[in-house]
């Protein structure tokens, strides 16, 4: 008997992967992302961790939403949407941008693909159709189409990644470049290798069309098997960015257009991201306000932070003083680093209070009980994970 | 000489008017008209040999102030021209009269009840009236709701706005406890409320409630702005009654362009505006902070169709907001958020123009002369069904007007012995669902005749000639978005500080040189002189 299901259309979207995620997701660990069954971890968060910082990792990120913007008018009309100079993203390159609305608040961050003279693929985390309709409104030639259900993309992350794509036959893959964009052949199949991440290692992203998507993930986990490959997580994802300092949404910043109370947002600069608002190029939305913060300076800087100790300094805030009456900003992300051997966190701070002293107000929990610690931090410059070989050329084997 | 102060684009009456203010302030100014004509929609124009009519064809609440100030009367404005009666047409013969403070009509009671009504909106429209000719304030400025969200500080005027806020608060609250609850009320009340509340015939409800509703997209029963409206038509000393100047609309567009010639200004009709030119600047040092002021976007001067460039570090467009940023900047100079605001302006005129050059005086059942304002609505549910139609693309079967017959005040429209009777046709709308054809405006026109017919049967016999301008025609005879009078809806979200839309209501556009003097600014449209005059205002400080 054939019993109608009640909540047809509510149930989570399937990933072309999935048929292979759902084998190796041993815990069952199921969240969602944009209305797709998305995998928290596999079978531990930190064990991926380790595999994306020592061995190879793969992570399903089909649910990201993509859109394809072509025409003549596609470059002026991204070119006005987003902060960074869509011009000087060359043929077969990926930039990493930002858009905000006219205060200059953070819609969202994402990357532009620049596939042809005036054709596009700009990925993001939240669905952005409405906004690049607005945005597209005076364009005549360009049009948008949503790629979200119709590409499935697999980040391949970690020191032996390259050494694994290889191995599955992308002869030359090693001599692209951070932020290159190659085209391979894949048993019949075409298959698009940009040479971008969200762990600041070492690491590709793959793209292909669904129907070839579980050929690919054979191939990959056919030639990795040596190299134990192992997919990943939400979680692990998420420490791997902290320690390389990328910003994540409703951590680092709430998406302006899903903010109701003001100034709860951020802007580029709060966010510590001037190189990526260049006021040079022609006009873009948000461009007087962010001319204005400039001026102004912001509100806040987003700090990296070193914490002595080793508790997390999740949700704690900052102060500048030991004695916790002044407080100066507050840590939007924090965790032990493994492999920076640190406690760090991201925090908001008080621009003129960043050179001073900092005092982080920890409440922590052991077996039911709650402790506090003021622990001292120190601001650091670079990001707390940047090994060489995430830039070099050609890629190494490990 | 290709060089300007300031380029005005469109020599509508607020162009002129913005024009004079700044010629006299000692710029070098140049209007361009895309028309033949100066005037806009108050352009008079022959639509047959002999016969001329302006889609605007009385004037009710045009700017003492601004008369005075440009010396209007010397220039031509025509003087102690009477007020028009209004005529609430009636079937059978019972007209409604409306004569300043006094009502007519064959019911008593209503009569009766005009008087409190008429002195209770009078005092409303006293209590408003300094604001029309004021600059709206900033929302968020002068820390009344925080700090600004996009809106440029401006030091040297940060008292102003909260001052207007503040003035407008205690206007209010000078009517007196009781009379101040009444105008929080009624003010954003559908006409028919208010109508049912204090009177009982059809006609006088009808007519009445027209002043609140001709020229937006408002019926009876909309609420929102129709109560505003009819305030803002009693602002002046004419309390709302309208008057066919001497010498005609023609008087009124004539002593502006001379104001502006005596002041020095320089208008050029048939020189339609291509493109605003837009510069963009991007001092040293940007990265590094450079002044917003010197940084970014400025307006170089206006490029015409023929590709002629006249350089100007000011342009004043008294276009519409929507030709005037999507079609004359251009989207790649504006913000996202700025854009859709205007691209979401409501500009879609309902107000059709029917023409009739006829043989001799029209004549009308029950009616000694038609030497005034006639209206014909028999009612508000015959203006809701109009509206109906219109909202869904149609033609309404029985449409609703106002009527003049100009040429009896002013002869020099008319051959002699042969008349103009001028209509607003409602409610037409400007896109018909199944679009406009010769066939489709023939039609509507000879509704409205036939409607005009039911009241002067003689009418067809002395027609001459007749045109009828859907609101489509409109856009394209005058170049105004929609083909609406008030360039774009005079409605509570497009009110005030938010007219046409905020970061562009103070005159001001996001655009450093760029400002707007016409109808889609405060206070909104009508003659008035107002809107040009306030930008004036705000360019020469």
């Amino acid at each position: 008997m054939n019993v109608p299901d009640p909540f047809a259309g509510e149930r989570p979207k399937l990933s072309p992967f999935h048929p292979r995620l759902k084998a190796l997701n041993v815990r069952e660990a199921w969240s969602a992302w944009n209305g797709y069954k998305f995998a928290e971890y596999y079978y531990d968060a930190e064990y991926e961790y380790f595999c994306v910082r020592n061995r190879v990792a793969t992570y399903d990120i089909s649910p990201m939403q993509k859109y394809e913007i072509k025409g003549p008018d596609a470059e002026a009309m991204l070119n006005r949407m987003v902060t960074r100079d869509v011009r000087k993203i060359g043929l077969n390159r990926v930039g990493y941008t930002l858009w905000c609305t006219d205060e200059g608040r953070l819609i969202d961050d994402g990357t532009i693909f620049r596939l042809g003279a005036d054709r596009f693929m700009l990925t993001c985390g939240s669905p952005c159709g409405a906004w690049l309709a607005k945005s597209a409104f005076g364009f005549d030639a360009v049009t948008i189409s949503d790629w979200s259900d119709e590409l499935a993309a697999l980040a391949v992350q970690g020191p032996t990644s390259c050494a694994v794509l290889k191995r599955m036959g992308l002869d030359g893959v090693e001599t692209a470049r951070p932020f290159d964009i190659r085209h391979f052949d894949l048993r019949g199949s075409s298959l698009m290798v940009s040479r971008t991440g969200f762990t600041g290692d070492l690491g590709y992203e793959l793209w292909v069309s669904p129907e070839h998507a579980l050929n690919l993930w054979d191939a990959l986990y056919e030639a990795g098997e040596p190299y134990g490959i192992q997919p990943y997580g939400e979680a692990a994802t998420n420490m791997a960015r902290l320690e390389a300092g990328f910003i994540m949404p409703a951590m680092e910043f709430n998406e302006a257009l899903k903010t109701v109370h003001f100034e709860h947002d951020q802007t580029p600069f709060e966010l510590s991201l001037d190189w990526l608002v260049d006021f040079r190029k022609p006009h873009f939305s948000g461009r007087s306000a962010l001319l204005r913060e400039q001026q102004a300076g912001p509100k806040y800087r987003l700090a990296r932070l070193d914490i002595e100790g080793n508790r997390s300094a999740e949700g704690s805030h900052i102060y500048r003083n030991r004695r916790c009456t002044k407080q100066i900003g507050y840590v939007t992300s924090a965790m032990w680093s493994p492999a920076a051997k640190a406690n760090i966190a991201l925090a908001m701070i008080e621009p003129k209070f960043l050179n001073g002293e900092m005092w982080a107000e920890i409440y922590y929990e052991k077996e039911l009980r709650h402790y506090s610690r003021v622990a001292r931090c120190t601001s650091r410059e670079k990001p707390f994970w940047t090994p060489a070989r995430a830039r070099a050329t050609p890629a190494p084997d490990f | 000489m290709n060089r300007y102060d300031v380029a005005i684009v469109g020599a509508g009456h607020n162009g002129l008017v913005c024009a004079s203010y700044l010629a006299r302030a000692g710029r070098r100014v140049l209007v361009l008209e895309a028309g033949q004509a100066p005037g806009g929609l108050a352009a008079g124009r022959e639509f047959h040999p002999g016969f001329r009519a302006s889609v605007a064809h009385t004037v009710s609440h045009f700017s003492a102030k601004v008369v005075r100030q440009l010396d209007l009367r010397k220039h031509g404005f025509g003087h102690s021209s009477p007020n028009l009666k209004t005529i609430g047409l009636d079937r059978d013969g019972n007209h409604v009269v409306l004569d300043g403070d006094v009502l007519s009509s064959t019911a008593a009671a209503d009569a009766e009840a005009f008087a409190g009504y008429r002195e209770r909106m009078t005092r409303f429209a006293n209590a408003l009236q300094p604001f029309w000719l004021k600059t709206a304030p900033a929302i968020g400025s002068a820390g009344l709701a925080g700090s600004m969200r996009g809106v440029p500080p401006r030091a040297p005027r940060l008292k102003a706005p909260s001052m207007t806020f503040a003035h407008m608060g205690y206007r209010l609250r000078r009517l007196g406890k009781r009379e101040m609850r009444e105008f929080l009320r009624v003010a954003t009340l559908p006409a028919r409320d208010l109508m049912d509340e204090c009177f009982q015939s059809d006609v006088v409800k009808a007519t009445l409630s027209w002043d609140g509703l001709v020229g937006s997209r408002l019926a009876p029963r909309s609420p929102n702005g129709a109560v505003l409206a009819m305030l803002y038509r009693m602002g002046e000393a004419s309390g709302g009654a309208h008057a066919v100047p001497a010498g005609g609309i023609d008087s009124l567009v004539g002593s502006l362009c001379a104001a502006a010639r005596a002041a020095g200004a320089d208008i050029r009709c048939g020189a339609a505006v291509r493109r605003i030119l837009i510069g963009e600047r991007h001092a040293d040092g940007a990265r590094n902070g450079s002044h917003p002021a010197s940084d970014g976007l400025a307006v170089q001067g206006v490029e015409l169709d023929s590709g002629e460039r006249i350089e100007a570090d000011c342009v004043v467009s008294s276009a519409d907001p929507q030709r005037t940023f999507l079609d004359l900047v251009g989207v790649p100079f504006l913000d996202i958020g700025f854009t859709n605001r205007i691209r979401r302006l409501r500009c879609q005129g309902l107000v059709a123009k029917l023409h009739l050059a006829l043989d001799g005086v029209p004549e009308f059942d029950g009616l000694e002369s038609p030497d005034g304002r006639m209206i014909i609505a028999p009612g508000l549910d015959a203006m809701e069904f109009a509206f109906d139609a219109a909202k869904y693309g149609e033609c309404p079967e029985n449409p609703v007007m106002e009527m003049v017959v100009p040429s009896l005040h002013d002869p020099s429209l008319a051959p002699a012995g042969q008349q103009v009777l001028s209509a607003h046709v409602m409610y037409v709308p400007y896109r018909r669902k199944r679009g406009w054809s010769d066939t489709a405006r023939h039609a509507a026109r000879e509704r409205a005749i036939d409607t005009i017919a039911q009241y002067a049967p003689r009418i067809r016999d002395q027609i001459v000639a007749c045109e009828f301008l859907t609101p489509a025609d409109i856009e394209r005879e005058c170049h105004v978005t929609g083909g609406h009078w008030h360039h774009t809806e005079f409605a509570i979200d497009q009110m005030l500080m938010m007219r046409p839309t905020y970061q562009a209501a103070q005159y001001r556009t996001p655009i450093p040189g760029l400002y707007l003097c016409g109808a889609g600014c405060h206070p909104g449209g009508d003659l008035t002189g107002a809107p040009g005059h306030n930008a004036a205002r705000e360019i020469l400080q």
